[in-house]
């Protein structure tokens, strides 16, 4: 009995040394033991917004396994938790909940869409945790949560951009379709709300539904309404259609698309009649074509290679938003020299001059997107490949 | 409103209308031999579309297609061979249930094998821009091939049905399957075969509708509602009147545009599909008695 005794202690006493020392050994800095960080990231990998979830979730895993075999920052590893939300508003809430409570990681990526990160905003923000949705709408940023960012360019931005173009074109009077999804409602919003800014009237404006296979009647009606160009605001497949349906209706004005057309794949999908198409976009669809000395050039090339080697199919810009989030995120740890999620969220707001893939950022308490209008860049369809666009002298 | 632009909204609604329509005609295949509706005909669409698209990358166009139209038909038998042969107390409720079931199955199985991206194949003839011009509108060389190849299958089927023992034989295990097989009909392999036609005439329409509608791995069942509402307007089991019914509907869907709001058009097939069911269960095209929606 007492030899039995004896030995439990002698076990306990074993092991309380062992704890003791395992103890001593964290904080000694940072080294490759320092626990890692813990990162959720909601993204529609599956679902009808799988095309924006898929490179998302591509791209940070990636980026990632990059960074780990780094070092890390700052001496910890980052443990990455990705769930799929299917795109679907009501997964992402109990997603992130779930990350949040019970996984209490310091940050989220994502989600993929917008109506998915605007019902996780205030989740998020009382349960202090920072979110980095990889979502457009500018309602995510407006007005500002402490702990809410996004990477991707602004809706508005994008419309100024293709207003800007169609001045240049001495286009006044427009038709608008949009599909009837977040994306395209949102779109359709800030078209109408800039056009007078920019002395152009829009004479038809249309929704169709975001699951269409068909769009010749909605297009024969916008063609009866006489415009000198056409704008189409949606993230679906419908865009390579509308350009398809055009062509083949006979109905000959400049498309102009948003920047949900940053997909070589719509491209493709579109043939032919894809040519010429105008959309603003982020540059890393000209990433190779860019001038040497353009500050986003290595990022973009750089990301571009490696996704594409790895994954063997095209970078999008979507992807792009996500490494933009980690990217941000990790530049925000390094800064605030923390794992802490108040601190790092503090450190994210000072950051300047971060190059990513969507622009350059630069937050401050009061802009938490960071991006600028210039960070799109106006782009068009020639022969099946994305090229920056240039005024025609012989087009008006 | 001019007569081009008359004739641009016919032309329109002739492209969607094709489309159903050879949706639809799957659909009655499988309600002709069993009194079922096949809920995964969608899926059979796309299935062999995806197929079609991948063999591409290795055979010619025309032989893609068959091979695609084989598997699929293959598929098809298989499937009834696993799942649906073997529910007991089979009454046409719950077979209809395994089918949906089975749609959802096959979906997520083909996100798997495929990807999420939207793929299709090539025009058929020209290219996505090549058109024909018809009094003053124009209309893509890939609707001809749509309402070419409808009236083909439409036209052998019926003469499937009407003349050969085992079109005879389908028809009478639909009838009365108990009497079928008194006849010394083997319903069972009726069934299967059933199953394999609708499969490779889906897989059929799925790849020549490609090129328009673009296929995804998700796209079987709004394909498939629309479809059904057309071989319901129609008459169930009526494939003739399905082709009618399906460039009906849409010519009306392209004709409400024109006049109300885009984002009415999806309310269309369902007021008809609400409507038909209410008014008409028999559908628009059937004699009295003819071809009842089966309460069995």
């Amino acid at each position: 009995m007492r030899m039995r005794l004896a030995a439990i202690l002698g076990v306990l006493v074993v092991g309380c040394a062992l704890l003791v020392s395992g103890c001593k050994k964290t904080p000694s800095g940072p080294g490759p033991s320092a626990t890692p960080i813990k990162v959720g990231a909601i993204f529609a990998e599956t679902g009808g917004a799988s095309f924006l979830g898929a490179p998302e979730a591509r791209t940070v895993k990636m980026f990632v396994e990059k960074l780990n075999r780094a070092g890390g920052v700052n001496g910890h590893k980052i443990e990455l938790l990705v769930k799929d939300s299917g795109g679907s508003p009501e997964k992402a809430i109990s997603l992130a909940k779930q990350l949040i409570d019970e996984d209490k990681v310091l940050a989220i990526l994502g989600p993929s869409t917008s109506g998915e990160t605007m019902s996780i905003k205030d989740i998020c923000q009382e349960g202090k945790t920072i979110l980095l949705s990889c979502a457009a709408a500018e309602k995510i940023v407006e007005p500002i949560a402490p702990f809410v960012f996004k990477t991707p360019q602004k809706d508005s931005d994008a419309a100024r951009r293709i207003y800007e173009t169609m001045k240049e074109l001495a286009i006044s009077k427009i038709g608008v379709v949009t599909s009837n999804d977040g994306f395209g409602i949102a779109g359709g919003e800030q078209l109408a709300k800039l056009a007078p800014e920019y002395g152009i009237t829009i004479a038809i404006s249309e929704t169709y539904d975001k699951q269409a296979t068909d769009l010749q009647d909605v297009l024969t009606k916008v063609m009866s309404a006489e415009v000198q160009g056409v704008v189409n605001w949606s993230i679906v497949p419908a865009q390579s259609l509308v350009a398809k349906n055009m062509k083949q209706i006979g109905f000959d004005v400049p498309l102009f698309q948003s920047h949900g057309f940053g997909n070589i794949k719509y491209v493709e999908q579109g043939g032919e009649a894809a040519n010429g198409t105008i959309f603003p976009c982020g540059r890393l669809l000209v990433a190779d074509v860019l001038p040497a000395d353009h500050p986003q050039k290595n990022v973009l090339v750089e990301y571009k290679k490696d996704y594409e080697s790895q994954y063997k199919e095209d970078a999008s810009t979507f992807g792009g938003h996500a490494y933009d989030a980690i990217l941000v995120l990790v530049e925000g740890i390094k800064k605030a020299n923390s794992v802490e999620r108040d601190q790092v969220r503090a450190a994210i707001e000072t950051l300047q001059g971060v190059v990513g893939t969507g622009g350059v950022f630069n937050f401050s308490p009061t802009d938490h997107n960071g991006l600028a209008k210039d960070a799109f860049e106006v782009l068009t369809v020639k022969d099946g490949k994305f090229a920056v666009y240039q005024k025609q002298p012989g087009r008006n | 409103m001019n007569f081009a632009l008359f004739v641009q909204y016919a032309l329109s609604g002739i492209t969607v209308g094709s489309i159903y329509a050879i949706v639809a005609i799957g659909f009655n295949i499988i309600y002709c031999t069993t009194g079922i509706i096949n809920f995964a005909q969608g899926e059979f669409l796309i299935v062999g579309a995806m197929t079609a698209i991948s063999l591409t990358r290795v055979v010619p166009l025309p032989v893609a297609i068959l091979g695609a139209v084989v598997i699929t038909t293959l598929l098809g038998g298989l499937i009834e061979l696993i799942f649906i042969r073997r529910v007991r107390n089979a009454s046409v409720l719950r077979l209809v249930i395994v089918t949906i079931g089975l749609s959802i199955l096959i979906r997520e199985a083909m996100l798997h094998v495929w990807d999420e991206k939207p793929w299709s194949l090539p025009y058929f003839t020209g290219t996505a821009v090549s058109t024909v011009t018809i009094l003053g509108a124009h209309i893509s060389l890939q609707v001809l091939w749509v309402l070419g190849v409808s009236v083909v299958i439409v036209t052998s089927l019926t003469l499937f049905f009407r003349y050969t023992t085992t079109g005879q034989a389908m028809r009478a295990c639909a009838d009365d399957r108990m009497a079928a097989r008194l006849c010394g009909i083997n319903d069972r392999w009726m069934v299967t075969l059933s199953f394999m036609l609708s499969a490779g005439i889906g897989a059929l329409a799925g790849c020549i509708v490609s090129p328009i509608t673009q296929t995804q791995y998700d796209m079987g069942a709004p394909l498939a509602i629309k479809g059904f509402t057309v071989a319901i307007l129609g008459g169930l089991g009526n494939s003739m009147a399905a082709v009618a019914a399906g460039l009906f509907l849409g010519l009306l869907e392209s004709f409400v545009v024109s006049v109300l709001p885009a984002s009415y058009k999806e309310v269309v097939a369902i007021v008809v599909l609400l409507s038909i069911l209410v008014f008409r269960p028999t559908g628009l095209f059937a004699r009295r008695g003819t071809s009842a929606l089966r309460t069995a």
